[in-house]
């Protein structure tokens, strides 16, 4: 069973608010999956490469370059933003 | 027979025919739709709550009016007597995780209710290209997370069959509105099942792409390296005429391959089709293991070869996707901060809390917890979890390793057969409310279709029969890029 300190950490390095009875809740929960996650344990994985995409993936290269179309994107989706000033998003303050 | 029942191939013939036009063809869905989900705000109550019964709850957005205005077009086109592309004139809903743009976009959750797509998913503009009739966008679970389209924001869907039963997910509004004839066909995604178990719960056809056939540009992401989108039609033949307009490699998604399109033609005495025992075990619904042999046996009747094979990792697949997905996941649902998209309500203070928001880090606690719903957080929370310091190596690299071992399993039979038989689902549709409470259930249902993303090949889940008295799909799995291959023998099903 992880503890209710390891679920607050967690919460936190995702960005996530909870309330306390969410807390225990994540708790069980997330202890059952990883219980049967657990399960990965029992497989012998030596010498075996890992796979993060199933076809061959590799990086593709553009220009830096000003483009009139990408302009017209970028002020639609500043738009959707809440609050933009001057063309930049506004945030709160961090500290 | 009803306009909204014909297929698109019936359609396209109709159209040019002018046995109807374009416009009176999006009107009879237009009308269909409203009778399958109307209820007005005016009704009085005992009305209004019957009403809501009934409400099959597909669309979360309805397009009228654009819809209208390329339907006119296709007309005026045919008008000029020039021909018409297959898909033109033909009514398509869009599963509401692909942007269309200038229509809202919401991903069924509440942190993009208020989202308008600045721009066109590739398949989406493949589709308009084309002459598509964009009714509108379907409802799903949550960031296309889950399997019965309960975790949406915005209701869950109910299964057209039975409407006390959910519709599969998480593109169950895709597939109750084709199998309501709500539109001629839609688009999903498929994650872990995401188009082929709504599709086997529907009783429509829906096909999950090899990794990388159709860009994913557009597509909101969940899990990058398993996402797909994929077609959901009334026949297998639509299928193929879908898959076929939105294939192909995409310059703005780095993931995308050019495949050829091949009509490739079948020797039925040549084929050879393996049946992994790992596949009928323990938990599957006898019921739906008997529809699924029996589809099986209808094959083997037309001389086809049918020989059993062994995937001796399916035990770990489930495991192996419930770290992959969630932790691309946490990852992918960082940008959600409400503030390049999306508002919190309470600008003051947390909702649950009555905390003031004095900082950045309040203000991102405030939003993530207003905006995603239950199963979006627990696989969040899983996801960084799984990638925290610590863990990783024991957790997702781990996994990874297994998802190698997977696709190897996949590899090696692939050497002896040509395709592979198997169940879609391991149940029937359940009932509404049923599973809600017990994760881990829940992501039992899409025990036999998660292999597949992990290992990024085609599957097709084709209606091949009822079990309980409802729909049961038969998943027909291929080789890389053999998409074409997989539905030419499901094309042979319907000439049993």
């Amino acid at each position: 069973m992880i503890s209710k300190k390891e679920v607050e950490h967690i919460a936190k390095l995702a960005r996530l608010g909870l309330t306390e009875e969410e807390i225990t809740k994540f708790q069980r929960e997330l202890s059952a999956i990883l219980d049967y996650i657990e399960k990965l344990k029992e497989v012998d994985v030596t010498g075996v490469e890992p796979t993060s995409h199933s076809i061959l993936v590799e990086n593709i290269m553009r220009k830096d370059e000003e483009n009139e179309e990408l302009k017209i994107k970028n002020e639609k989706l500043l738009k959707l933003a809440p609050e933009t000033k001057n063309g930049y998003l506004k945030v709160k303050s961090i500290l | 027979m009803e306009l909204t029942e014909l297929t698109i191939t019936q359609a396209n013939r109709g159209l040019i025919k002018k046995e109807f036009s374009a416009v009176e063809f999006c009107k009879a869905y237009l009308d269909r739709i409203r009778t399958c989900s109307s209820c007005s705000q005016n009704l009085d109550s005992s009305l209004h709550s019957e009403l809501k019964e009934k409400n099959i709850n597909a669309f979360i957005t309805i397009s009228e009016e654009t819809a209208f205005s390329q339907a006119k077009k296709v007309d005026d086109t045919i008008e000029e007597g020039k021909e018409i592309p297959a898909l033109a004139g033909i009514p398509v809903a869009i599963k509401d995780n692909i942007l269309v743009e200038d229509l809202k976009c919401t991903a069924g959750s509440k942190i993009l209710e208020n989202y308008i797509a600045p721009y066109n998913a590739t398949v989406v503009k493949k589709l308009k290209d084309r002459g598509a009739v964009i009714l509108g966008k379907t409802n799903l679970d949550e960031f296309a997370m889950g399997s019965s389209t309960e975790n949406s924001a915005f209701g869950p869907t109910k299964n057209p069959n039975d409407l006390s039963r959910v519709p599969g997910g998480s593109s169950g509004g895709s597939a109750a509105a084709v199998a309501a004839n709500m539109c001629c066909y839609a688009l999903g995604s498929d994650t872990g099942g995401s188009v082929r178990q709504p599709a086997s719960f529907c009783g429509v056809v829906g096909l999950k792409p090899t990794y990388g056939s159709v860009s994913r540009y557009g597509l909101i992401a969940f899990a990058s390296s398993l996402d797909q989108i994929g077609p959901m039609t009334k026949s297998v033949e639509d299928c193929k005429i879908v898959f076929d307009a939105i294939r192909g490699k995409d310059k703005l998604d780095s993931t995308s391959v050019e495949s050829k399109i091949e009509n490739c033609k079948l020797k039925i005495e040549d084929l050879r089709i393996g049946v992994p025992k790992e596949y009928f075990i323990k938990g599957i619904d006898p019921e739906v293991e008997k529809v699924t042999k029996e589809a099986i046996k209808k094959y083997e009747e037309m001389g086809i070869r049918i020989e059993e094979v062994s995937l001796p990792n399916t035990e770990y697949a489930l495991s192996c996707y419930y770290i992959i997905a969630p932790s691309e996941a946490s990852a992918n649902l960082a940008r959600y901060d409400a503030i390049r998209y999306g508002k919190i309500k309470n600008q003051k203070t947390r909702c649950s809390h009555t905390v003031k928001i004095k900082n950045l880090f309040d203000y991102y606690l405030t939003a993530r917890e207003e905006g995603f719903g239950v199963e979006v957080r627990r696989r969040i929370m899983l996801g960084t979890y799984a990638l925290s310091a610590g863990y990783y190596d024991a957790y997702y690299l781990k996994a990874q390793k297994v998802r190698t071992l997977i696709k190897q399993d996949f590899e090696k039979v692939f050497e002896k057969v040509d395709a592979i038989f198997a169940p879609v689902s391991p149940m029937s549709p359940f009932k509404i409310g049923e599973k809600i409470d017990d994760p881990l259930t829940m992501y039992l249902s899409d025990i036999f279709t998660i292999s597949i993303n992990l290992a990024g090949l085609p599957a097709v889940s084709l209606p091949c029969g009822r079990a309980n008295g409802l729909p049961v799909g038969l998943q027909i799995i291929g080789k890389p890029f053999e998409d074409d291959k997989i539905l030419e023998i499901g094309k042979l099903f319907g000439k049993v």
